[in-house]
C-alpha cells in the first residue's frame, strides 16, 4: 500500500508533524438495522501457495462488510454444514435447511512473488445457480482492496444497489487539549481499516473535501495561525496551499469536473461570501455578496448550480444560487436552523443539519418532494456526508463525551457506529468511487 | 484626540450602562487564562464596585510577549454585553496612543451547530469588537481578525458552562 506523506509545508510550519500510517481508530461497535436482515453464508476460501495460509483472510473481510451494511447476516463459520471448495461441491438441500439465501465461494491462489489470484462464485441457493463468478489479480497490498470489491459485486447482485465497501472515507481527529492538542487528517478504507494520517498539526485542521477522481483532498488548515485551504495529492503527499487571503479562507469543495472550488472568503471585514476559484488560472470569482454569512457551498452534481448556507433571513437556511452567479434562491423553509448542505450524487436529495427540537441532527430532505427526514438521533450531529451510491450517509455524532462517526441508509432503517479509538472524530467525507 | 476619545468612551459606557441587565456571574476562568491573571477584575473583590467591569486595571505591556483579553458572548449573539464597553475602551486607547501596537482578534463559537457556520459566528464576535476599537481611536491596520469557530474550545464540556466560556473573543497583542 502506498505510504501517505506529506512533505511540502515542512519547511514552511514548525507546527506540522509529518506522520505515518496511523494505528486503527475506528472500530465498528454497534450495528443497528430494522427490519429483517437476509441470511447468507461466506465460505472460507481456498488457498493454494507458500505457507499455510492466504495473506488475507478474504471470506472474513466480505462477511463483515456484508453485516456492517445491516442488510445481510452472514452464517457464523462454525454453523456451516459444508465448507465446498468449488461450485460442484455445493450441496443446496444443506444450506436450504438453514434458510441460507446466497452461498459465496472463493479460492486465493499464489502465481508468482507476492502475486495473488483471487476468485469467487456467488450461488443462489433457492434456484441453485451461479449469480456472479469474477477471477481478480492481487498483492499482498491490495488484497483487502480486492476482497472489498468483491464484497461490492456480491451486494449489488443481492440488492441491486452498487457497493460502496471498496471505497475510502478521510475525516478530521483531535487529541489531547491545551498544548497538546493536535489535529489529524486521516484517510481509511469505509470499514476503518488501513488508516494512514496524511497530515498533522497543533492547530486546527477543518472541512476536508474530496477532488471527483479520489486523489486529491482539499482542507482548511490553521497552521500558519491563520486559515488557508490547501490541496493534498495523496499519493505523493504533495500539498498546494490554494487560497490565503486576509481573513476567513474556508469550506472548500471541489466542481464535479475537478477544476474549480467553491470556497468561503471572509475579507477584512469578515463577511463571509460564496467564492469560487479557477485552479488552473487561480482566479477567484465572487458568487455572493450580501452582508450575511453564506458558506458552505457545495456543488450539484451537474456543477450548475451550488448549494450553500446563508443567515440572510436571520437564522441558518439552505438557498441556491447558478454557479456563474446570480439571484440566490432559499431551499430550506422548514425549522430555524438548516445547514452544511450536501447534495446525493444523483442529485435526488439535500442532506443538512437540522435544528430538531433543541437537538442538531442530520436530516434529508427529497428535492422532488420537499420533505426532509430526520436520519440520526444524537444532540449534535453535523457534517453529512453521502457515499457515492447515494443510498448511505456518513455524519459525526457524540457519544460518551466524544466524537465519533456514524452510517446511515438514506432511508433511515439503517444506523452503525463506528468508535474512534482517541480523541474527537469529525467531519467525515466519503470519497467518490474508486477508479482502479 | 485624546480628548474626543474619552468623552466617547464614557457616552458609550454611560449608552451601555444605561440598558445593562444583571450578567451571568463569571465562572472560573483561570484554566484559559494568559499571564495576566492578576488583572482579572474578577479578582479585585475590594473594588467590587459593579460599574467597573471586568476589565479594571489590565496593565498593558506589549513588551513581555502576548496579553490575552478575553471577552464572552450570549447564546447565539454577537452584540457586546455592557459590562464590556469599559474594557474595550482601554484597550481602544492604548491603541490610539501607540500606533506601532496591534491586536489580533480571535473569535470563538460554542460547538452548537455546524462547523462552517460557526466560522461565521466567531468571525462576527471578533467584528464586533474590532468596530468598537475602531470607533475608539484605533486604527485599522493595528487590528487583524481571525476565528476559530469551534476548532478551539476553552472548556471542553457539552453543558453550558463550557458553552459560556467558548463565545468568546481573545484579544492578543502582537508586538
Amino acid at each position: 500500500m502506498l505510504k501517505i506523506l506529506r512533505t511540502s509545508l515542512l519547511a514552511l510550519s514548525a507546527a506540522v508533524i509529518m506522520t505515518g500510517p496511523a494505528l486503527a481508530e475506528l472500530t465498528l461497535v454497534i450495528t443497528e438495522g430494522v427490519g429483517k436482515r437476509r441470511p447468507v453464508a461466506i465460505v472460507p476460501f481456498a488457498y493454494e501457495g507458500a505457507g499455510q495460509e492466504s495473506p488475507l483472510n478474504v471470506a472474513d473481510v466480505i462477511a463483515a462488510d456484508l453485516n456492517r451494511s445491516g442488510r445481510f447476516a452472514p452464517l457464523d463459520e462454525g454453523d456451516m454444514l459444508q465448507k465446498p471448495k468449488s461450485g460442484a461441491d455445493i450441496d443446496f438441500s444443506d444450506w436450504t435447511i438453514l434458510n441460507i439465501e446466497a452461498v459465496v465461494i472463493g479460492r486465493v491462489t499464489q502465481t508468482g512473488e507476492n502475486v495473488y489470484s483471487v476468485q469467487f462464485q456467488l450461488f443462489d441457493v433457492f434456484r441453485g445457480i451461479q449469480l456472479v463468478g469474477y477471477r481478480m489479480p492481487a498483492s499482498r497490498g491490495t488484497i483487502r482492496r480486492v476482497a472489498h470489491r468483491l464484497a461490492d459485486m456480491i451486494y449489488e447482485k443481492l440488492t441491486g444497489i452498487q457497493g460502496v465497501f471498496a471505497t475510502q472515507v478521510a475525516y478530521v481527529t483531535a487529541q489531547g487539549e491545551g498544548s497538546d492538542r493536535l489535529y489529524s487528517l486521516v484517510v481509511s478504507d469505509a470499514d476503518g481499516e488501513n488508516e494512514h494520517t496524511i497530515m498533522e498539526s497543533s492547530e486546527p485542521i477543518m472541512s476536508p473535501a474530496w477532488s471527483p477522481d479520489s486523489r486529491q483532498l482539499a482542507y482548511v488548515s490553521f497552521e500558519t495561525n491563520v486559515s488557508s485551504i490547501y490541496v493534498q495529492t495523496l499519493r505523493t503527499g504533495n500539498s498546494i496551499k490554494v487560497s490565503s487571503k486576509v481573513g476567513i479562507n474556508g469550506a472548500p469543495a471541489f466542481s464535479p469536473d475537478g477544476r474549480k472550488l467553491v470556497l468561503t472568503l471572509g475579507g477584512t471585514d469578515g463577511n463571509l461570501d460564496i467564492n469560487v476559484l479557477d485552479l488552473k488560472t487561480r482566479r477567484f470569482t465572487r458568487i455572493t455578496t450580501n452582508r450575511a454569512i453564506d458558506t458552505e457551498g457545495t456543488w450539484s452534481p451537474d456543477g450548475s448550480t451550488i448549494y450553500f448556507t446563508s443567515d440572510r433571513s436571520g437564522g441558518p437556511q439552505v438557498y441556491k444560487v447558478s454557479s456563474s452567479g446570480g439571484r440566490p434562491e432559499r431551499v430550506t423553509f422548514d425549522g430555524s436552523y438548516n445547514a452544511r448542505p450536501r447534495l446525493s450524487p444523483d442529485g435526488k436529495k439535500l442532506a443538512l443539519v437540522h435544528l430538531d427540537r433543541g437537538n442538531y441532527r442530520i436530516a434529508v430532505m427529497d428535492l422532488e418532494r420537499k420533505d426532509l427526514l430526520i436520519l440520526s438521533t444524537g444532540r449534535q450531529d453535523e457534517s453529512p456526508s453521502f457515499a457515492p451510491n447515494s443510498d448511505t450517509l456518513i455524519y459525526a455524532t457524540r457519544a460518551g463525551g466524544r466524537g465519533v462517526l456514524e452510517t446511515v441508509s438514506a432511508d433511515g432503517l439503517v444506523r452503525q457506529r463506528l468508535a474512534a479509538g482517541r480523541g474527537d472524530v469529525r467531519e467525515p467525507v466519503w470519497s467518490p468511487f474508486a477508479r482502479f | 484626540m485624546k480628548l474626543h476619545n474619552m468623552i466617547l468612551t464614557a457616552l458609550l459606557a454611560l449608552t451601555l450602562a444605561a440598558c445593562s441587565s444583571p450578567t451571568i456571574p463569571d465562572p472560573d476562568r483561570s484554566a484559559d487564562s494568559g499571564m495576566n491573571d492578576s488583572s482579572r477584575g474578577a479578582d479585585s473583590s475590594g473594588f467590587g464596585d459593579e460599574d467597573l467591569g471586568p476589565g479594571e486595571d489590565v496593565p498593558f505591556d506589549s513588551m513581555n510577549g502576548e496579553l490575552t483579553m478575553i471577552i464572552y458572548f450570549d447564546f447565539d449573539q454577537s452584540e457586546l454585553r455592557p459590562e464590556y464597553a469599559d474594557l474595550l475602551a482601554r484597550h481602544a486607547n492604548s491603541l490610539a496612543n501607540s500606533s506601532r501596537t496591534s491586536v489580533r482578534l480571535e473569535g470563538h463559537a460554542d460547538e452548537r451547530g455546524s462547523r462552517e457556520y460557526n466560522i461565521g459566528l466567531g468571525e462576527r464576535r471578533s467584528q464586533t469588537v474590532r468596530r468598537m476599537l475602531l470607533i475608539q481611536g484605533a486604527s485599522a491596520g493595528q487590528i487583524s481578525t481571525v476565528s476559530f469557530g469551534e476548532e478551539r474550545p476553552a472548556a471542553f464540556g457539552s453543558d453550558e458552562a463550557s458553552y459560556e466560556q467558548n463565545r468568546r473573543v481573545e484579544i492578543k497583542y502582537t508586538n
